[in-house]
């Protein structure tokens, strides 16, 4: 028998909290993921899109005689056959009575931006696909188009005609006269208008869907944040019943909002599925990805501030107007307006308000991205320095005096934001404290005697994660304790490199007291997982630790029953630890589940009275607080060269305060993903179209990515306020990409502040900067 | 489109096969060879994510023609770990300092620190991050990456 070990003390915490190995790594380092472009089914063919070349164009005939009579060519498919085949194309988490947007298969009629699908050629394989594509002649006559969002409202050309004004929508109101008042006798009143460009998520494993009709059942593999939702959609989208589609996913190849939702493409790919013999996948390319695959970010705020003359806030609003592009996914004006919600942050504003205005273009359509309403942010926190400046004090400083304190909390902010559980000040003082922000001030002045620029960037931000709403209120676990004592727990999946797989088996082996070793967990294939909503809004780590526990709680009560009859014991004295049952301070008295399993199934007379047999359970989370909030402070120093324009970052610091960490190295790998993501926005990502409205960067020459040359060492702090849902967690998948520009901005315009610069646009290229210190020269 | 013989060494196995001119060696890789650990991100020879090793040497499979590895050496992330499936000691390093997330980029960057890592077994900081600054990774943010070629570098220096 084995001896009882001193760890052996119940089953709280063992894996939970500590930095365990992936269960994901092992397949994945050696080759051996599986990734939707890795499978490949009987038959299968492959489909490539014709796309349009003009930004706005009528569309006329499509010819493809000459596609067809290439051999290897199966079908080119045209709005005609596809777009009649849509039953209903809505999103679950958006619901069928939203005002949504337009959102046809193919073109139809008007071709709306650079890569809008025209048709569908479906080939035997790629290459032929390919060739095919360049042999459809589709009649486009070019129209004039819009390309840049700005010119919206006043332009002739309309994205779309019932759309007047190219307005897609707007909410909030102008700003009020009682504001306005508080800010003209504010002692300091701060107007600024602030750009941000587009740029967009781009996963390094772009889109792709593989769809098989059996005639009776729809099988999907796809690359996808919520497999259950792209199950819903397209059963919607064809007139089928959700129980006769089937979607897998193993491994996706990154995402960040960009697959949360089935786009065109994926209800062009399903609705000709059911006209082909064969099961057909599409993988798009990178050009396409850059293309067609959404943009996000573009946007602007015409931002007031009042301050009293001792630099607090006297009020705060933002007439923010964003570019949706020509058909954004999902509809864009509701999540829009969290920009004009979260604008006060984590700041004692006592007075504020906003407008948000949802804005058509000829461009690539608006997708979600990580912290899809980032620009509260940016926008606030870029204000702040510029103010700071303005009133002469430091903007640390400014921070200081306005940030919200714990006594003050739970706090609702002006716009209707209801804080909790959250640590501004704290987060702000610990990253200070690990920069040693004096010390970087003399340092500082220091160097620019010497003619160097250095400068220091913060930005603080509170987030809301883990939307308790609707479609994303509920997440459901199955767990199977096999007839060996071995564990399987289903959950719903949509893992895209956030180690849901390694959090769900640290979850379970703690909540049952097993070794992490006996348990593996089944993710993403819509036939044997509960529904979930996936990975988005940071959701997934408390939504899943409540599913886990919700279940876990049935079997171990059920474990312990079972241990104690055959142990002769209380159930009160029963404790599991280590894959096993045993009476408290009796070593000896001990029983392995592997026992306890076999009897479950295979022995059910030895049961105890009640207990029914086998050891499988499902339960159901269900989240008790419409968001749980989370809060971060960046801070990062930079070396500006005034000649180049060049920008080396020094520092970069996080105090992160996501609650307890169920694995401190996912939690720090989140950050730093986000943090890097938000670096590229602030000075290299930039989606950019020329004026007729062709892109510029479809490829990753032009399209640039931050790599591991301009990246600075990140250093982490971490705060634990206990959020209110399960265990504590909070959500911190986004927080990375909403906090990087702003502190990467303000650090930049630090260390131009000597000459006068103010900094209102992104992104940050050598080019842009060198030309702001020569305008301020 | 007349179609060629070739015959190459993939992962130490002899491989014959008949291919169109213009098949790339990372699609021969996938397609033909079943060998799918090799991804392709953006199939013009930036991200790196193809990486392969052509007689030793670190390459983008998309910028090379199976035709041109007629006669060559190739070993993919397959053919890195142990008989077993033990990981090779990068391998083991990408794990340990959570180099790796959603696992796309990461058989490109664990093929290149394998080939930069038996070139330059003493690498500094600087020379790590210019190794692999021809790859790109979304996920991580190159922290868990860098720390994982200093830790094998320093593996295999003691």
């Amino acid at each position: 028998m084995t001896p009882a070990t001193a760890g052996l003390d119940g089953a709280a915490g063992r894996y939970t909290g500590s930095r365990v190995h992936r269960v994901e790594d092992p397949r994945l380092l050696r080759g051996r993921g599986t990734f939707v472009d890795d499978v490949v089914r009987p038959r299968m063919l492959h489909a490539c899109f014709v796309r349009s070349p003009f930004a706005r164009a009528r569309l006329g005939a499509v010819d493809a005689t000459e596609a067809l009579a290439l051999p290897g060519v199966h079908a080119v498919f045209t709005a005609a056959d596809l777009n009649p085949g849509v039953h209903e194309a809505w999103y679950t988490s958006m619901g069928k009575d939203v005002p949504d947007t337009p959102r046809p298969p193919l073109a139809e009629g008007e071709a709306r931006f650079v890569g809008d699908p025209v048709a569908l050629v479906v080939a035997s394989d790629r290459y032929v696909a390919e060739d095919a594509v360049e042999l459809v002649d589709v009649d486009y006559d070019p129209l004039p188009a819009l390309v840049d969002y700005h010119d919206g409202p006043q332009a002739d050309a309309l994205v779309h005609e019932r759309y007047a004004g190219n307005v897609a929508g707007s909410l909030g109101a102008p700003c009020p006269d009682d504001l306005a008042a508080v800010f003209a006798s504010a002692a300091h009143d701060v107007s600024v208008t602030i750009h941000q460009q587009a740029y967009a998520p781009v996963p390094l494993e772009t889109r792709g869907i593989i769809v098989e009709w059996s005639g009776e059942e729809l099988t999907v593999w796809a690359a996808t944040q919520a497999p259950h939702e792209v199950r819903m959609f397209l059963a919607r989208l064809l007139g089928v019943a959700e129980h006769q589609v089937r979607v897998i996913m193993r491994d996706t190849g990154g995402a960040f909002g960009q697959k949360v939702l089935p786009m065109r493409e994926d209800m062009c790919v399903a609705l000709a599925a059911r006209l082909l013999p064969a099961p057909v996948k599409w993988i798009e390319d990178r050009r396409e990805n850059l293309m067609a695959a959404g943009m996000s970010r573009h946007e602007h705020g015409d931002l007031r501030m009042g301050f009293d003359g001792d630099g607090r806030v006297v009020g705060a609003y933002i007439d923010h107007t964003q570019d949706v592009g020509a058909y954004p996914t999902p509809w864009p004006v509701g999540t829009a307006a969290a920009v004009g919600m979260l604008f006060p942050g984590p700041y004692r504003v006592p007075r504020a308000g906003f407008r948000t205005t949802s804005v058509f273009s000829n461009t690539s359509g608006r997708t979600a991205y990580r912290g899809p309403w980032q620009f509260e942010s940016v926008a606030r926190e870029v204000l702040l320095d510029i103010a700071a400046r303005r009133m002469g004090i430091d903007p640390a400083e400014v921070r200081r005096r306005n940030l919200l304190r714990r006594d003050e909390l739970p706090c609702t902010n002006p716009n209707g934001m209801p804080y909790s559980d959250i640590s501004p000040a704290e987060t702000f003082e610990q990253a200070l404290a690990m920069l040693d922000y004096d010390a970087f001030r003399r340092q500082q002045a220091e160097a620019r005697e010497h003619g160097r620029h250095l400068g220091v960037g913060t930005c603080t931000y509170v987030e809301p994660t883990t939307t308790g709403m609707a479609y994303y209120g509920t997440e459901g676990a199955t767990i199977r304790i096999e007839p060996t004592g071995t564990v399987n727990v289903y959950v719903s999946g949509g893992s895209t490199g956030n180690s849901l797989e390694t959090a769900v088996v640290q979850l379970t082996a703690d909540a049952l007291g097993v070794d992490l070793a006996d348990v593996r967990t089944v993710q993403g294939d819509t036939a044997v997982t509960p529904f979930g909503a996936g990975t988005g809004g940071s959701r997934s780590g408390s939504m899943l630790a409540g599913a886990v526990a919700e279940t876990a709680g049935v079997l171990r009560e059920r474990i312990v029953a079972i241990a104690a009859h055959l142990l002769e014991a209380s159930p009160d004295d029963i404790e599991l630890g280590e894959s096993r049952a045993q009476v408290r301070g009796t070593p000896a008295a001990a029983v392995p589940l592997a026992k306890i399993a076999d009897v479950a199934y295979f022995a059910p007379a030895k049961l105890p009275d009640g207990v029914p047999a086998g050891l499988e359970a499902s339960g159901r989370h269900h989240a008790r607080n419409p968001m749980i909030w989370a809060n971060a402070t960046h801070v990062c120093t930079c070396e500006v060269d005034v000649t180049t324009g060049a920008v080396r970052l020094l520092r970069y610091i996080v105090s992160e305060d996501c609650g307890p960490m169920i694995n401190p190295s996912v939690v720090e790998g989140q950050i730093a993903g986000g943090t890097v993501q938000g670096i590229g926005g602030a000075l290299f990502e930039h989606l950019a179209y020329d004026e007729d409205g062709n892109p510029l960067t479809t490829t990753f020459m032009d399209y640039l990515l931050p790599t591991a040359t301009e990246v600075p060492a990140i250093e982490y702090g971490h705060v634990e306020t206990p959020g209110p849902g399960p265990g504590g967690f909070k959500g911190v998948g986004e927080g990375g990409a909403i906090g990087a520009p702003p502190a990467v901005v303000n650090a930049v315009a630090d260390a131009l502040a000597p000459f006068g610069v103010e900094i209102t646009r992104l992104p940050l290229t050598p080019a842009t900067i060198v030309e702001l210190i020569e305008g301020a020269r | 489109m007349g179609e060629i013989e070739i015959e190459l060494r993939v992962n130490e196995a002899v491989t014959r096969s008949t291919v169109p001119p213009r098949l790339t060696l990372a699609d021969f890789l996938r397609e033909r060879c079943g060998l799918t650990g090799t991804h392709l991100g953006c199939e013009h020879g930036v991200c790196g994510a193809c990486t392969v090793l052509l007689d030793g040497d670190a390459v983008r499979s998309c910028l090379v023609f199976a035709v041109q590895a007629d006669g060559h050496d190739v070993t993919t992330i397959e053919g890195l770990d142990g008989p077993d499936g033990s990981l090779s000691p990068v391998q083991q390093a990408f794990r340990d300092h959570h180099g790796l997330q959603c696992g796309f980029c990461t058989p490109g960057f664990v093929v290149t620190a394998e080939a930069f890592l038996r070139d330059n077994p003493d690498p500094t900081d600087d020379q790590i991050r210019e190794a692999v600054s021809g790859n790109l990774c979304r996920c991580t943010g190159y922290q868990g990456i860098l720390a994982a070629l200093r830790a094998a570098a320093d593996a295999v220096e003691t």
